[in-house]
């Protein structure tokens, strides 16, 4: 292994750690402030993780997780903000469920045919926002916030209620979710491949098979932007538009191809609520997409990095439900750890960038000494 | 209509006021709703809208000195947390001051990520949208769930938060000068049912009677932070932040420094809107999920409004009235007069449009009106969802046609590096 490869994977792995010794520290603080002895919160949020359940639910929720910082990366690499993965993935989700519910295919073609639904409402939604910045200049933060706030306050409420299972309740019927999918249309659970290693898995914990999707946009993602033309010019683009334009790859177009691609993600990452319950739920999970955005700040963009951060939230996320049960600690210091990290990423991201460039400089200047002596 | 550029800008604002008021009371002629230009309506429009003027006018400050303040919303939640906590610890307006505190702690973290790192401004402002309400859920977990239990506060709300007085301004709505009633003019002629006159009396009404002392510091904070920007040394400096800063640091001026205190500013003004919101006037208590957004419309209502403070305050009352009319609307009737109004706007619009030479405009405006108009037609009530994205899609609406003629400051948005690097 050469000096290089190693400072570079050193430059990769300082900032990340930095960051989260940062938040450990910080947290630390506030929780002592708070009057909880910190050491025994993390004990307790370490020694319940190691359980295979526990290890089952971390996975579960890194899942949608993954996706949804896969989905807000793709946007990021070209400088997109695609803040509305929540609205897309919420109503993708919904109307998915409702497709799913009431076809009935053999099982490879009804799970296709409810990715396929929800990739295409996430894409055609955050194809909207694109739209409005391409022709009209619209930020994209400040059009898909709004367009989040539509799909939640108005068009989940009134397609959940027209939808609903047992046809339309009428009136101010309490809300049940869609009707339920057949076993046809939903990825089975991988509690058996888990089971080959391991002991068998109790207290009812499934593992979801939505992690095969998981892995596959991971593994596409970092194929497509890495090795592909299209990722090619993505990247160009994202890092100087102008140049890129000059070398003949359209701004406006890659702009929307972003914003499709990342809508269609982010489609994906309710499937795993889906799959499990078989139903959009009256109550669905929220706040997926805002999560995915840190994951995506966390893991730079990066596949690999998007996984660690998305397990690291995930760990973080089913902690707050031990620290609830053993009481050592208010559970909602996770949330404050997870702003923590993203705030001290993104910092620490930008020191290590700015130490790296000096450090390039330095080398540059000193071989050209060299060459001249 | 060169003439109307040559007006004061608040006249010209008073002139829209006044043609809108028109179009709202004829379309009133068609429907049988009163509310759209009843004084209650003009009333609840203004305490909708202040919260988003002050998110706006943050917006302002922060962009002025060329920094993109996402973060607006997460400093407003802060403001609705210490808003509340001030208030119930110490009295209502001390709650003010506590929100404003909160809110600038915001604006702290965003300056020392922006400027003092140069992280993306979007990236930090969208750290700071998730800091913001883990912390106030944090807070509210130790403070209002432990100490206020009692009193009915939980992880997720406070108890009710006593308020600040009120104040109905003297000789135009009859308010109280020295414990003398002066005589209440507006109301006079609002209760002479006089066709038009008495309409536009009663939303002038509305907007000066019966107003938390809040709102009268958010309104009289538009035209400080005008003189602020461009009448003062101070205000120069902070402009030539988000203008040239390089031109700025030429002559000498500390321009980390101005931006570290107009993003400071900036997240005050946020969370005194935060504290409004948390207040009386809108809920009397904290609530978590309770600013929905509106830190991004008064970011949207800053676009509209052309980076200028009486912009600003015409974009929050345009967005502010939809939510208000939502409230107060509960057969629908408003709901569906509004479609009849939206149609009737994008028709001029597009008129204005087409004598521009600006075909897509043109034809944008032709279609969104006549869809309008068919959904008029086609219904008595608008479905109830209609009226909960109402405000939203009046924003995206908006921003449509105003976006692109518009000038932001021009150096906003970039990441300022000392002597140029």
């Amino acid at each position: 292994m050469n000096a290089g490869l190693v400072r570079r994977i050193g430059f990769a792995i300082a900032a990340p750690t930095m960051a989260l010794v940062f938040a450990v520290a910080a947290s630390t603080i506030v929780l002592a402030a708070a009057g909880s002895n910190p050491f025994q919160a993390y004990g307790d949020m370490l020694s319940h993780a190691s359980k295979l359940e526990t290890m089952i639910d971390i996975l579960n929720r890194a899942t949608p997780l993954f996706i949804s910082g896969i989905a807000a990366a793709i946007g990021f690499r070209l400088n997109l903000f695609n803040i509305g993965v929540e609205g897309q993935y919420l109503l993708a989700a919904l109307v998915a469920a409702h497709v799913g519910g009431i076809v009935s295919l053999p099982a490879p073609l009804h799970v296709a045919l409810i990715l396929l639904v929800s990739m295409s409402v996430g894409a055609g939604y955050a194809g909207v926002a694109g739209l409005l910045k391409v022709t009209r200049g619209i930020h994209e933060v400040i059009s898909t916030i709004m367009l989040n706030a539509i799909a939640t306050s108005g068009l989940i409420v009134a397609l959940l209620k027209a939808w609903q299972a047992g046809g339309g309740l009428g009136g101010n019927v309490t809300r049940v979710g869609t009707a339920e999918i057949d076993t046809s249309g939903r990825i089975p659970n991988l509690n058996s491949i888990v089971e080959l290693f391991t002991r068998e898995i109790g207290r009812d914990r499934e593992l979801t098979g939505v992690l095969i999707v998981a892995i596959l946009v991971g593994v596409g993602y970092h194929l497509i932007v890495n090795r592909s033309r299209f990722g090619y010019e993505l990247r160009a683009s994202g890092n100087n538009p102008f140049a890129a334009h000059a070398g003949g790859v359209p701004p406006k177009r890659m702009l929307m191809a972003a914003m499709l691609a990342s809508g269609a993600i982010a489609g994906l990452v309710g499937m795993t609520e889906i799959m499990a319950g078989g139903v959009f739920p009256a109550n669905p999970i929220q706040g997926l997409g805002f999560a995915g955005i840190a994951v995506a700040l966390l893991g730079r963009n990066s596949a690999v990095g998007a996984a660690f951060a998305a397990l690291i939230f995930a760990f973080l996320d089913i902690s707050s439900g031990i620290l609830q049960s053993t009481g050592s600690a208010s559970r909602e210091i996770v949330q404050i750890m997870q702003g923590l990290i993203i705030l001290a990423a993104v910092v620490a991201y930008q020191i290590a960038e700015r130490v790296r460039r000096r450090e390039e400089a330095r080398v540059a200047s000193s071989s050209l000494i060299g060459a001249t002596a | 209509m060169s003439w109307l550029r040559e007006l004061p800008v608040s006249f010209r604002w008073m002139l829209y006021a006044l043609v809108g008021i028109f179009a709202l009371n004829l379309v009133q002629g068609f429907d049988s709703t009163e509310l759209l230009t009843a004084e209650g309506s003009s009333r609840a429009m203004l305490r909708w809208g202040v919260p988003i003027l002050l998110a706006g006018l943050g917006g302002l400050f922060a962009e002025r000195v060329g920094i993109v303040n996402i973060g607006i919303e997460g400093m407003m939640i802060l403001g609705t947390w210490f808003g509340a906590w001030g208030a119930l610890e110490f009295g209502a307006w001390w709650g003010l001051l506590f929100g404003i505190l909160g809110g600038a702690l915001g604006g702290l973290v965003h300056a020392v990520a922006t400027v003092q790192f140069g992280v993306d401004h979007v990236i930090s402002g969208v750290a700071i949208n998730i800091l913001g309400p883990g912390l106030a859920r944090f807070l509210s977990s130790e403070i209002f769930a432990v100490a206020y239990r009692d009193q009915g506060g939980s992880i997720t709300q406070s108890p009710r938060v006593p308020t600040v007085g009120r104040f109905t301004f003297p000789f135009l709505a009859g308010g109280d000068l020295f414990g003398w009633k002066s005589p209440d003019v507006l109301g006079w002629f609002t209760r002479k049912d006089w066709a038009y006159i008495s309409d536009v009396t009663g939303v002038a009404r509305g907007l000066v009677s019966n107003m938390s002392w809040v709102t009268v510091i958010a309104l009289a904070l538009v035209p400080a932070s005008s003189w602020l920007l461009w009448r003062t040394r101070f205000g120069l400096r902070l402009r030539v932040c988000g203008e040239r800063p390089e031109a700025g640091e030429a002559q000498g001026i500390n321009i980390a420094y101005y931006k570290y205190v107009g993003v400071i500013m900036s997240g005050a003004f946020a969370g005194l809107g935060g504290a409004f919101i948390a207040s009386q006037e809108l809920s009397g208590i904290y609530k978590e999920g309770q600013t929905t957004g509106r830190g991004f419309i008064g970011l949207a209502s800053l676009i509209f409004g052309n980076w200028r403070p009486s912009g600003v305050l015409g974009g929050a009352m345009l967005f502010g009235y939809p939510f208000a009319l939502d409230l107060q609307d509960l057969d629908g009737a408003a709901s569906h007069s509004l479609l009849l109004v939206t149609a009737i706007v994008m028709f001029v619009l597009a008129a204005f449009a087409v004598k521009r030479h600006n075909r897509s405009d043109a034809i944008l405006a032709s279609v969104f009106g006549l869809g309008a108009l068919v959904w008029y037609l086609l219904t008595d009530a608008p479905p109830d969802w209609w009226a909960a994205i109402l405000p939203y899609a009046i924003v995206l609406i908006v921003l449509i046609f105003f976006t692109k003629r518009l000038r932001p400051p021009a150096a906003a948005g970039q990441v300022y590096r000392k002597g140029g690097r």
